[in-house]
């Protein structure tokens, strides 16, 4: 019953190699968890391309695909929202001196785009820095909005 | 399945058609590889046909900018045509819509190479 699965929480917490396989994976794990969520079509798309660009931001930015260092991956799902939570152990970056890809002057760079893609496609984004090192990504996703 | 691009000629504009998914790793480097070889070989009019492309993310964003002026540093011209909903909505959003030149239809794409 469609309805039924979209409305039961239900909750996964792994960690992840530092690999563009990972990427791939949690794309698929969290796409499964807001399908049966019940998000439509768009919001699938949305939330597929925001939990990739913030993989891609853990393992290519924050772990620099290191052997020895793993993302935290937890996604929860209830009947009104998705929190999906990737946490990385790099030496963190300056949230606050992210250049702004729509100005003029970064139009045509060819980086530098998946957080602002992140903020644009969900509800709530939230970044953090975890003691002793690294960084978290929050994004929720909500059901009605 | 990841991304499959093909070359053909139409006149003298070079069309590349493009399917599957233009993602960071074997995606966007691709993409990257075939429009540096296009270029490299004096290729100045290039089409990329983008219908068939399922997902793009902001890697596969940054590599068809790094195409458009690379091909512009060459005196060439880059121009998309087909676009699918989801891709013209991440254009639109990163304002890279005006920046390309966008065509819905081949024949009038090719002939609008100066």
């Amino acid at each position: 019953m469609p309805d039924r699965a979209a409305h039961e929480s239900e909750a996964v917490e792994r960690l992840f190699e530092s690999t563009l396989a990972s990427v791939e994976r949690v794309e698929e794990i969290v796409g499964g968890l807001a399908e049966r969520a019940g998000f439509d079509e768009d919001d699938l798309m949305k939330i597929g391309i925001a939990v990739r660009e913030a993989m891609v931001n853990a393992v290519v930015h924050g772990n620099r695909y290191s052997a020895n260092k793993k993302v935290r991956v937890s996604v929860v799902k209830n009947s009104e929202r998705l929190t999906v939570r990737v946490a990385d152990e790099g030496e963190g970056f300056d949230f606050e001196g992210l250049p702004d890809p729509l100005a003029p002057e970064n139009l045509l760079k060819s980086s530098g785009r998946g957080i602002f893609l992140i903020r644009s496609f969900m509800d709530e984004f939230e970044m953090r820095r975890l003691e002793p090192g690294g960084t978290e990504l929050v994004l929720i996703k909500y059901k009605s909005k | 399945m990841s991304v499959k691009l093909s070359t053909r000629q139409v006149g003298d504009v070079s069309v590349v058609d493009v399917a599957g998914r233009i993602t960071l790793g074997e995606g966007s480097s691709a993409l990257r590889d075939t429009l540096r070889d296009m270029v490299s070989k004096g290729q100045k009019k290039i089409l990329l046909n983008l219908g068939d492309v399922s997902y793009i993310d902001s890697s596969g964003i940054g590599e068809l900018v790094s195409g458009f002026t690379t091909v512009a540093n060459s005196n060439g011209q880059l121009k998309l045509l087909n676009l699918t909903k989801r891709v013209k909505d991440l254009l639109q959003i990163t304002k890279l819509y005006t920046v390309f030149d966008v065509h819905e239809d081949e024949a009038t794409a090719v002939r609008s190479f100066a």
